[in-house]
């Protein structure tokens, strides 16, 4: 495996000097290359983990009170009176419930790729961020449940869609998509906690031993008693990636299904046969952009992360957004380009409503944020390494993925074959249930960065272990030696 | 010669189901009685001005009306009576994941299971001539109505998707009857309650699958019958007629 092979850029004055310098600037620019000893980094970590602002718990607060009212007592209140109180109505059977569906399995696809593509690629800088990467995973997932199980006209039934046995013999339809849907997305949620645990257990075992008191009990429990032999390390590894290479078809698989609840159905617009890959690379586009907004909040607000996650990171994740972008938008473009060409009357109708009908600023502003401004900002190195600009690059990345989405479900539904029952959508109380399951979403990750080592230091340590500076003549190289 | 096994797709003419309609657009003069008689014969409830008026009513059969042109010069298009289409390969069956949307073997008909549905609404997504009602609240019935129930029929709560069953009730107690006096339904002993209420006879229902029946008559008669959409493959059992 090769390095960074960083050349002198001047003639060098005084060689020795320059030289040493080029190393700092080394060291400076990359976290591989600027190792700490263990029990500072340690402590680091542990630090961030406790020392908590105010701020955090006003924030805390604030949130803890839009998800009590936003998600709980909206729902409560959802359940109890009907759909009434939401906008769907007919043809729009489905409105923002799945729009956030959808985004949430879009959301929750970026961790994956991020951990486990890069992982089995042993992609260098992905080391510091895998698990603030994993952790979205499993909370955008949550989060995508909520929206799926809010969206039923009858949620407390919801055991019906298992397969359990009943003195009936009644089964779920295995036709139907959303029974697929059910099945693909239960075995990410198990599949990916277990491969958030998994890396997690060195350091809840680095955690447990330097706490006391409670804390001390959780990460005991937690780390199920490991103490980092040799032995210990090989089953380790080996799970992990017996995991890393498991997950990645399975994340294909989940939102390829989620595709297909949409493909499969026979409505212009939506019996796409490309839609699979589509809403792959979509989700991948949402979800990066969500990964670099994660990690631009954690380095600004939490204590020593600037110390690992650096612009180098913002700058490689960007560099994975512009082609995600630029895939997106050759997806978007052949799923466009095929349905106009095919020439069919209700297709054709639809895509002049998605552009010049009441929601056209939706379809042109969700082109304008997915593929126009990532392409003019992420091209540049200073830029895609500027935490706050990528900040906003991924936001906007998000809002129109999360159009595009709205497009593709309550725009698309508008009309149909049955110019008779055209009629708008407005949404109702989906919307601060939307909120609700947006500040549950950063409600856990906070939770969660109070409770486990954000920072997977162990992935750190071994990497930075891996990477030397070694000086060839005057060139400064940077080796990487194979340690797994 | 290759033998390609081309297997014969079925279109809706060549589809021989039980149950059928015959709608005549010509004789329909858009009076709604239809709309009114199939709400009383089916329980079917009041969602008020403001809900109707968002896309929430359900009444299991609508009056289509359309004009071309820009006001004044209009052209109205006849009136275009729509419920389930009853298809014999329907679109909405295979995507319920509870089983709630099921074909009925013995009667050729699409059945909705309302104590089985848990409202995903995907049937509803995904019936091409979007007539499937779904109970977005539990709506209160005005009084009288509320002392008007059709005992034959159950009542549906809120979350639950409803449609057209070609008033199942009537079929079964007509084959009942007929079976305890030890005979076969006879055609016209019984028809559908829009059939009933219609009073241009607009609407004609019967057994498709014997030709001596009215309905088959009534679409060999007039011999241009129109089923919608099945282009896509559905299968419907309901004749349109028009402009002749």
């Amino acid at each position: 495996m090769t390095g960074y092979n960083k050349k002198e850029e001047k003639a060098p004055a005084g060689v020795h000097h320059h030289e040493s310098h080029g190393e700092e600037h080394l060291r400076e620019q990359h976290l591989m290359l600027d190792p700490l000893p263990r029990g500072q980094m340690n402590e680091m970590v542990m630090e961030s983990m406790h020392e908590t602002s105010w701020k955090f718990w006003v924030v805390f607060a604030i949130l803890s009170v839009i998800v009590a009212y936003g998600l709980f007592f909206s729902w409560g209140k959802m359940i109890a009176e009907g759909l009434g109180i939401a906008g769907v109505n007919r043809p729009s059977y489905w409105g923002i419930f799945l729009v956030n569906t959808v985004f949430w399995i879009g959301i929750s696809h970026a961790g994956t790729f991020i951990s486990a593509i890069l992982r089995v690629f042993r992609a260098e800088f992905r080391r510091p961020f895998t698990r603030a990467a994993e952790l979205m995973t499993t909370f955008g997932l949550v989060q995508a449940g909520f929206s799926i199980f809010m969206h039923m006209g009858r949620v407390w039934l919801f055991y019906w869609l298992l397969p359990y046995p009943n003195e009936r013999m009644l089964w779920p339809n295995l036709h139907s998509p959303l029974s697929w849907d059910l099945i693909a997305i239960t075995t990410y949620l198990l599949s990916s906690t277990m491969y958030l645990f998994l890396p997690l257990i060195p350091d809840l075992a680095m955690a447990r031993d330097r706490s006391t008191g409670w804390r001390k009990t959780f990460y005991k429990v937690l780390a199920l008693g490991f103490r980092g032999t040799e032995g210990e390390w090989a089953h380790l590894r080996n799970a992990m990636n017996i995991f890393a290479w498991a997950i990645i078809p399975v994340m294909f698989s989940v939102h390829t299904i989620v595709s297909w609840d949409f493909a499969a159905a026979t409505r212009p617009g939506w019996n796409s046969s490309i839609f699979g890959p589509y809403f792959v690379i979509g989700a991948l586009h949402s979800g990066m952009g969500a990964v670099i907004m994660v990690l631009a909040v954690v380095r600004g607000t939490m204590k020593n992360m600037k110390y690992f996650i650096r612009p180098e990171h913002f700058d490689a994740i960007g560099k994975l957004m512009l082609l995600i972008s630029m895939g997106w938008a050759y997806f978007f473009f052949n799923d466009y380009m095929v349905q106009w060409y095919g020439g069919d009357k209700w297709t054709h109708q639809l895509l002049h409503f998605h552009e010049e009908g009441p929601m056209g600023w939706m379809w042109l502003s969700m082109l304008v944020f997915n593929i126009v401004i990532p392409w003019a900002v992420l091209w540049n190195r200073k830029w895609r390494s500027t935490p706050w600009i990528v900040f906003i690059v991924g936001l906007l990345i998000n809002v129109g993925m999360w159009f595009e989405r709205y497009i593709i479900i309550p725009v698309s539904l508008s009309i149909n074959r049955m110019p008779f029952t055209w009629r708008l959508y407005h949404p109702g109380i989906e919307i601060p249930l939307g909120i609700g399951t947006l500040a549950f979403f950063i409600l856990l990750y906070m939770a969660a960065s109070r409770l486990i080592p954000l920072v997977p230091v162990w992935e750190v340590q071994e990497g930075q272990m891996a990477h030397e500076l070694k000086k060839f003549g005057r060139e400064t190289v940077v080796s990487v030696s194979e340690l797994e | 010669m290759i033998d390609l096994k081309v297997t014969e797709i079925k279109m809706g003419e060549e589809h021989v189901g039980k149950w059928g309609m015959v709608i005549d657009q010509d004789m329909c003069t858009g009076c709604q009685a239809c709309v009114a008689a199939c709400a009383m014969e089916n329980n079917i409830t009041f969602v008020g001005e403001k809900d109707s008026g968002y896309g929430r009513s359900m009444h299991w059969i609508r009056i289509e009306r359309f004009w071309q042109g820009e006001y004044p010069e209009i052209k109205m298009t006849p009136n275009q009576p729509m419920m389930c289409q009853q298809c014999g390969s329907a679109t909405c069956e295979p995507v319920c994941p509870a089983f709630a949307t099921v074909h009925s073997q013995a009667e050729q008909l699409n059945l909705q299971v309302y104590n089985r549905c848990v409202g995903t609404r995907y049937c509803a997504n995904n019936c091409p001539y979007q007539v499937r009602s779904f109970n977005w609240r539990d709506y209160k019935r005005p009084e009288p109505l509320a002392n008007q129930f059709n005992p034959d029929v159950t009542v549906r709560r809120r979350g639950v998707m409803e449609k057209c069953t070609f008033c199942i009730q009537r079929i079964h107690k007509a084959e009942d009857k007929a079976k305890s006096e030890g005979r076969e339904v006879v055609d016209g002993e019984f028809t559908t309650a829009c059939a009933q209420a219609c009073p241009a006879t607009a609407i004609t229902f019967g057994r498709v699958d014997d030709p001596e029946s009215l309905v088959s008559q009534l679409a060999r008669r007039h011999g241009h019958g129109v089923k919608h959409l099945e282009e896509l493959g559905t299968l419907p059992n309901v004749t349109y007629f028009k402009g002749g």
